[in-house]
C-alpha cells in the first residue's frame, strides 16, 4: 500500500482540476517565501488527525512559519517525523463536506461516500448521515446520481459533478484504492479540497512507474525483507517462526500463543525450490530470535527435503546459539526428516506436538 | 456427484503451460487424475510441454480439444487478459493460480465473467480438486481422501493441513476449493457453501477463514438462514496485529474491522462452532455427522 501525502495527492487533484488552493511544497526553511497573509503550515505525514497533534498551524509571516514548523519538527506522529510541510492560503471555511471513492469490498465494487460532517473520521459518521453509490466500472457515476449527492450535501451549483467525476477517474486511473477529500470546504469561493488522501495498491505499481513503493511504519527488519520480496512482519515476542503460506503463518502464531508463547514475527517462506531462500530466511530471523525458531512447512510446491538442505546449509555457515524445531509435513517429508536427522537437527511431524516442544523451549 | 467439477472427464487447459509452474502442475494435475488436453502460450503454438500439445490461443486449443476449464498461471501483468480470452473463448470454467493481480483488474475481469457466464476461482489460490474426478490448481495430491466433507478456504498451505488432517482422521473431502487471498475473487465463501448445501454428497462442511474483510461474518449469515447441514470453522489470525497485512492482500486488520474475533463471534452466533487447531477440526467433524 502506498498512502501518498497531503502534498502529492493535492498535485494529483490539480491534474484531474479537483480545486485546491495554490499551495507551495516547503523541504526546508529556504523554501518558505515572504508574505503577509493568513496562511496555514502543515506537517506531511502519512497519518490522520494531524491537526489535533498540533501539525497544522495558522501563520501570518515567514517568521512565525519557521517557528512553527520547528514545532512541529519535534513532534511524533505514530513514529513518524515532518521532513516536507505544505504551505498555503487560509480561507473562511462556510461548510464542511466528506466526499472519497474507495472499494467495498463485500460488494467488490467501488463506492462514493459522501457526507455534510466533513473533517472527522468517516467510520464515526452515523450511517444514515452518509450517502453511498456503488459504481459499476463499465458504467461510471450516473448523472441522476451527482444531483441526489449534490442535493444530498445541500449545494447549489454543479461544481461538485465535476468533482465526483475526478475522483473516480483518479480511483480508476490511479488503481487506487481510496481517493478521499476530507474535508471538502465550502468557501465563497466554491469548493475547495482542503486535504487530500490517495491510497495506490502495491500490487498495481507496475502500472505507475513513477511512484516508489514506500515502507511507511514498517520497522527496519520489515523494510530489509520487503525489499527482498519476502513477507514479513515483526511482533512482540521472542519466538521465531518461519512458515510457508500466509494462513499456515498465522495460524501457527495463533497455536503458539494459545499455548502462553510469544511469537516474534510472521514470515511467509513461500513456494520455493531454492535452498538459498531458506538460508535467506535464517539469516533473517536471527537478528531476532532468542531461544527458538520454529520452521513449519507443508511441502507442495515447496518440496520438504529443499527445506531440509537450505535448513542444514544456514546452520552450517551461521552457527546459531538458538534452537531450531522443524516441523516438516508433505512433499518428500521422509527425505527432509532424514537429511535434518543426519545433521542432528530435532525435526517432527505433529504439529501440536511441534507447538508444544517450541513453547516449553522457549520458556526454559 | 461433488460441487463445480462434478464430471470425470471434463477436458482441462493450463494457460502459461510452457513455465515453470504450468508445465510442473499440468502433469501433477494429470497425476490426480485431471483430464489434462493441452496448454496455451502465445507464440509456442505447435510445440509440446510436458507431454501435453501447446497451442497459441485460447480459441485454438478449445476448437482442437474441446477443452471446457482452465488453469492459469500467466503473471500477474497479463493474467486479467488470459482470463477474457478464456471467457471469449466459451471456457465457463476459470481457475486462476496467479498472486499480486491487481484487485482493479479483477473487478472488471469478473463483472466480465458474469456477464458471459463464466465462473471464476481465484485468484491468489490453491485452485480446487473434486475428489475421485479432477484437481484444477496446486494442491499435493497426497492430501486427499474421498469422503463427505465439503472444504472451502481462503488460505493455501493452511488448507492442506487441514484436508491432510481430515484425510488422516478417518474422513475425507468431496471438493476443497481454495477461493484465494485477495480483497476480490471470483468466488465467494458464502457462494461455495450454498453449493456444497445443494450437494448430496456432502454431509458437513469445513470453512477456513482469516483476517480482513467480512467475508466470513455473511457466510455465517448465509449458513444460519439457509444451511441445513452441520458446518465447523476456522479462523487464523487471531493474534495479528491491526494495520498489518499478513502476507495475504485481503488479511488485514483495518481500523476495528476485519477482526478474528468478530469473525468467530459471527460463526458462533450462526451456531457454527470454531475449532481452535486444525487437529480439532475433524473431532468436531465426527461429532457433528455421526
Amino acid at each position: 500500500m502506498v498512502d501518498l501525502l497531503e502534498y502529492e495527492g493535492k498535485q494529483i487533484f490539480q491534474k484531474y482540476k479537483v480545486p485546491v488552493t495554490e499551495f507551495k511544497v516547503v523541504k526546508n526553511d529556504n523554501d518558505v517565501p515572504d508574505f503577509s497573509e493568513k496562511m496555514v503550515i502543515k506537517a506531511q505525514v502519512p497519518v490522520g488527525g494531524r491537526g489535533k497533534r498540533g501539525g497544522v498551524v495558522p501563520v501570518n509571516s515567514k517568521h512565525e512559519a519557521l517557528l512553527a514548523m520547528d514545532r512541529i519538527r519535534k513532534i511524533d506522529f505514530d513514529g513518524h517525523r515532518a521532513e516536507v510541510f505544505l504551505l498555503e492560503k487560509a480561507h473562511n471555511v462556510n461548510r464542511e463536506l466528506y466526499l472519497s471513492v474507495v472499494l467495498d469490498r463485500s460488494e467488490e465494487l467501488p463506492v462514493i461516500l459522501a457526507s455534510k460532517e466533513g473533517g472527522m473520521d468517516i467510520n464515526s459518521v452515523p450511517s444514515e448521515k452518509i450517502y453511498r453509490h456503488h459504481i459499476v466500472p463499465y458504467v461510471g457515476v450516473p448523472e441522476y446520481v451527482k444531483r441526489e449527492l449534490s442535493n444530498f450535501l445541500d449545494l447549489k451549483d454543479r461544481q461538485i459533478y465535476e468533482v465526483i467525476d475526478a475522483l473516480y477517474s483518479i480511483y480508476d486511473q490511479m488503481d487506487a484504492s481510496l481517493v478521499e477529500i476530507n474535508p471538502l470546504a465550502l468557501t465563497d469561493d466554491g469548493l475547495i479540497a482542503l486535504d487530500s488522501k490517495i491510497t495506490i495498491e502495491d500490487d498495481a505499481l507496475f502500472r505507475h512507474k513513477d511512484i516508489e513503493p514506500r515502507y511507511f511504519g514498517l520497522e527496519p527488519i520489515e523494510i530489509e525483507a520487503r525489499k527482498k520480496g519476502l513477507s514479513f512482519v515483526r511482533l512482540e515476542g521472542d519466538i521465531g517462526i518461519i512458515a510457508n503460506g500466509a494462513g499456515l503463518n498465522m495460524a501457527t502464531i495463533d497455536m503458539i500463543s494459545l499455548r502462553g508463547g510469544r511469537p516474534a514475527n510472521f514470515f511467509d517462506l513461500g513456494g520455493t525450490d531454492d535452498p538459498e531462500k531458506v538460508i535467506e530466511a535464517l539469516k533473517l530471523e536471527s537478528n531476532i530470535v532468542s531461544k527458538v525458531l520454529f520452521i513449519n512447512i507443508f511441502g507442495g510446491v515447496t518440496r520438504c527435503d529443499t527445506v531440509a538442505t537450505g535448513i542444514v546449509q544456514a546452520v552450517n555457515e551461521l552457527k546459531p546459539d538458538f534452537k531450531i524445531v522443524v516441523r516438516l509435513r508433505g512433499a518428500n517429508e521422509e527425505q527432509g526428516r532424514r537429511i535434518l536427522q543426519e545433521n542432528g537437527i530435532e525435526s517432527l511431524l505433529n504439529l501440536d506436538q511441534a507447538i508444544n516442544r517450541v513453547v516449553k523451549l522457549a520458556g526454559e | 456427484m461433488a460441487i463445480i467439477v462434478d464430471e470425470k472427464n471434463l477436458p482441462v487447459i493450463v494457460q502459461g503451460i510452457t513455465g515453470h509452474q504450468g508445465s510442473f502442475h499440468a502433469q501433477q494435475m494429470k497425476l490426480f487424475g485431471t483430464n489434462i488436453v493441452g496448454g496455451v502460450t502465445p507464440g509456442r503454438g505447435q510445440t509440446r510441454s510436458a507431454g501435453f500439445p501447446v497451442f497459441d490461443s485460447v480459441k485454438e486449443a478449445v476448437e482442437n480439444t474441446g477443452a471446457k476449464a482452465s488453469v492459469i498461471f500467466v503473471p500477474a501483468p497479463y493474467a486479467p487478459d488470459a482470463v477474457i480470452e478464456a471467457i471469449d473463448s466459451g471456457i465457463k470454467l476459470i481457475v486462476i493460480i496467479t498472486e499480486h493481480i491487481p484487485f482493479h483488474d479483477m473487478v472488471k475481469v469478473k463483472l466480465y465473467a458474469r456477464l458471459k457466464g463464466s465462473r471464476l476461482i481465484g485468484p491468489n489460490g490453491p485452485g480446487m480438486a473434486s475428489v475421485g474426478l479432477a484437481k484444477l490448481g496446486i494442491m499435493p495430491n497426497s492430501i486427499f481422501r474421498q469422503g463427505s466433507v465439503g472444504v472451502v478456504s481462503r488460505s493455501g498451505t493452511l488448507t492442506y493441513e487441514i484436508v491432510n488432517t481430515i484425510s488422516e482422521s478417518g474422513l475425507g473431502e468431496t471438493t476443497v476449493i481454495g477461493i484465494g487471498g485477495d480483497q476480490v475473487v471470483g468466488t465467494k465463501m458464502q457462494e461455495v457453501v450454498q453449493l456444497f448445501e445443494r450437494d448430496p454428497e456432502t454431509k458437513a462442511i469445513v470453512m477456513v477463514g482469516e483476517i480482513g474483510g467480512t467475508a466470513e461474518e455473511e457466510t455465517a449469515e448465509i449458513i444460519k438462514n439457509s444451511v441445513s447441514k452441520p458446518a465447523v470453522g476456522f479462523i487464523a489470525g487471531r493474534y495479528a496485529p491491526p494495520g498489518k497485512r499478513m502476507g495475504h492482500a485481503g488479511a488485514i486488520i483495518t481500523g476495528n474491522k476485519g477482526t478474528a474475533e468478530s469473525k468467530i463471534n459471527a460463526l458462533n452466533e450462526a451456531g457454527i462452532r470454531v475449532a481452535s487447531t486444525p487437529n480439532e477440526i475433524p473431532e468436531i467433524l465426527k461429532q457433528l455427522i455421526r
